[in-house]
C-alpha cells in the first residue's frame, strides 16, 4: 500500500473542474429537453387517438427496457451516419441522454397528470378552453407542483447516469478522474476523491429534495 | 456516409457465439447480483424499521452512500481502490488467485449497490403492513424477531413483488456496466462484434432485441409469481 497522495488530486483540479462542467452542462440540457419532451408525451399517451398514444407509449416502454449503455453506443453510432458528417461524443451522448430520459420523466408526469382530478380537466373544458390550453393553464401547472420532488429525485440519479459516457470517451468529471487516475499512477486518491465529489452533491442534493417535500407536506 | 448492410453477420461464426457468450455473462451478473442485492437489502431494509435507533442509523448510512455515488465509480472503486486497501494478503489474493476476479467484482458491486434500493422497498413494504399488525404480533406475545418472522415480513413480501420486478429489470439493465472492468456481456460483445465488422446497426440491434425480450420474461415471470403468493383478503397495496 502506498502514501496516500493528495498533490496528485490538486494538480488535477482544473482538468476535474472542466470535466464537472462537461458533466452538468450534459445534466442541464439533458434535463431541460427530457422534462419538456417527457411532458408531450406524457400527453400524447393520455389525450392523443389511440395509435398515436400506442406509438408513444412503444417508446417509453422500449427505451425502459434497454440499458443506458446500450443507448449511449446507439447513438454514437447512429448519430454521425444520420447527419453524414461525424459531431463528436459530446453532441451525441446529449442526443442520447435528453431521449433516454425523457421516456422516465414521461412516466413520473404522466402519474402526475393523472394525480390532478379528472374534474379540473373536465371544468378547464366546460369554461370554454380547448385541451391544449386546459393542460397548459389548469392541469399542468398543478401536476408540477405535485411532481416536483420526483422529477428532482430523477435528476439526481441522471446526474449520476451521466458518468456513463465514460463509455464513449468524453471528458465528464468521472472520466478525467478516469483519465488522471491511470496517467499518474493515482487510482485509489483519485477514485476516492471523485466517489467524495459525487457523494457530496448527491447527498446534498436529497437532502434539499427533502426538505421541499416536507415544506410542501406542510404548506 | 454510407452504411453497408449485412445481417448475416448475426448468424456467422464466431459473431453468433460472441452474442450468445455476451447473454450468458448478461443472465450470469445479474443473477449472481440479483442475489447478493435481495440478502443485503432485506436485511438493511429490516434495519431501517427495526426499534433500535443505532441500527436505524446504519441502514440509513448504507442507503446513502451506495444510492449517491455512481455506479460506475463504484465498480471502479471495488477494482481498482478495495483491494489496495485491504490487508496485503486479501488484495493479492483478490488480485492474482480469485478465478475471475472481473465477473465477481461486477456482480458484488452490482449486487451491493442494488441492495441499497431494494432496502428502501423492503423498508416501505414492511412499514405499509401497519403499525396494528406489528402491535397486535407484539401483544399476543411474540417478541420482535417472531413478529418479522411470521406477521411483517410474509406481507410485506408480497407488497414488494411489483416494485422487486422493475428493481430486476434494472440488475439486468445495469449488468452492462461489467463491460467498463472486463465483462464481455451482452453490451460489451455487441461492441466487440460492432469494432471487428463494422455492422454496428446488426450486432445492437441484436442486443437490443435480446434486452427486450429479457425484459418481457422477467415481467411475465414476475406476475406469475405475484399471483401465486397473493394472499386473499389482503391487498398488495396497503
Amino acid at each position: 500500500m502506498h502514501a496516500f497522495d493528495i498533490d496528485a488530486v490538486r494538480l488535477a483540479l482544473p482538468f476535474l473542474w472542466s470535466g464537472m462542467i462537461t458533466s452538468l452542462t450534459l445534466l442541464a440540457i439533458a434535463m431541460t429537453g427530457g422534462i419538456l419532451l417527457g411532458t408531450v408525451i406524457a400527453m400524447l399517451r393520455l389525450s392523443a387517438p389511440r395509435a398515436v398514444a400506442a406509438i408513444a407509449a412503444g417508446y417509453v416502454n422500449g427505451l425502459r427496457s434497454v440499458p443506458l449503455i446500450m443507448v449511449i453506443f446507439w447513438f454514437y453510432l447512429l448519430v454521425p451516419l444520420i447527419i453524414g458528417r461525424p459531431v463528436g461524443a459530446f453532441v451525441s451522448a446529449v442526443i442520447a441522454f435528453t431521449l433516454f430520459e425523457a421516456a422516465y420523466y414521461s412516466e413520473i408526469i404522466r402519474a402526475g397528470i393523472q394525480g390532478v382530478s379528472r374534474g379540473q380537466m373536465a371544468a378547464a373544458q366546460a369554461a370554454g378552453l380547448s385541451r391544449l390550453q386546459a393542460y397548459r393553464l389548469v392541469v399542468l401547472p398543478q401536476a408540477f407542483r405535485r411532481m416536483t420532488p420526483i422529477l428532482l429525485t430523477q435528476s439526481i440519479a441522471l446526474f449520476q447516469d451521466t458518468s456513463l459516457v465514460y463509455v464513449i470517451g468524453l471528458h465528464d468529471f468521472m472520466t478525467a478522474a478516469s483519465i488522471t487516475a491511470n496517467r499518474e499512477g493515482r487510482l485509489i486518491e483519485l477514485y476516492l476523491f471523485a466517489a467524495a465529489i459525487y457523494l457530496g452533491l448527491c447527498l446534498a442534493a436529497s437532502q434539499l429534495v427533502q426538505a421541499l417535500k416536507r415544506r410542501m407536506a406542510t404548506s | 456516409m454510407t452504411y453497408r448492410w449485412n445481417w448475416s453477420v448475426l448468424v456467422t461464426e464466431p459473431y453468433l457465439g460472441w452474442l450468445l457468450s455476451g447473454l450468458t455473462w448478461t443472465l450470469l451478473v445479474a443473477g449472481t447480483a440479483w442475489i447478493v442485492a435481495l440478502l443485503i437489502g432485506t436485511g438493511v431494509g429490516i434495519l431501517r424499521t427495526l426499534p433500535s435507533r443505532t441500527a436505524r442509523a446504519l441502514g440509513t448510512v448504507y442507503v446513502e452512500i451506495f444510492r449517491n455515488i455512481p455506479l460506475l465509480l463504484q465498480l471502479f472503486l471495488w477494482y481498482f481502490v478495495i483491494p489496495e486497501l485491504l490487508p496485503a494478503e486479501i488484495g493479492r489474493w483478490i488480485k492474482r488467485d480469485l478465478p475471475m476476479p472481473e465477473f465477481w467484482t461486477a456482480a458484488l458491486g452490482l449486487g451491493l449497490f442494488t441492495a441499497a434500493r431494494i432496502a428502501e422497498q423492503v423498508r416501505a413494504g414492511i412499514e405499509a403492513v401497519g403499525r396494528g399488525q406489528a402491535m397486535a404480533a407484539a401483544a399476543s406475545g411474540l417478541s420482535t424477531a417472531q413478529a418479522y418472522r411470521h406477521v411483517l415480513l410474509p406481507i410485506a413480501a408480497r407488497n414488494v413483488l411489483p416494485p422487486l420486478t422493475s428493481e430486476f429489470l434494472n440488475i439486468v439493465k445495469n449488468s452492462s456496466l461489467a463491460l467498463t472492468i472486463g465483462v464481455l456481456e451482452l453490451t460489451g460483445q455487441s461492441r466487440q462484434i460492432e469494432s471487428n465488422t463494422f455492422q454496428g446497426i446488426e450486432a445492437f440491434t441484436a442486443a437490443t432485441l435480446i434486452y427486450v425480450l429479457l425484459t418481457m420474461l422477467v415481467i411475465a415471470a414476475m406476475r406469475t409469481v405475484e399471483r401465486a403468493t397473493a394472499i386473499p383478503g389482503i391487498l398488495a397495496r396497503a
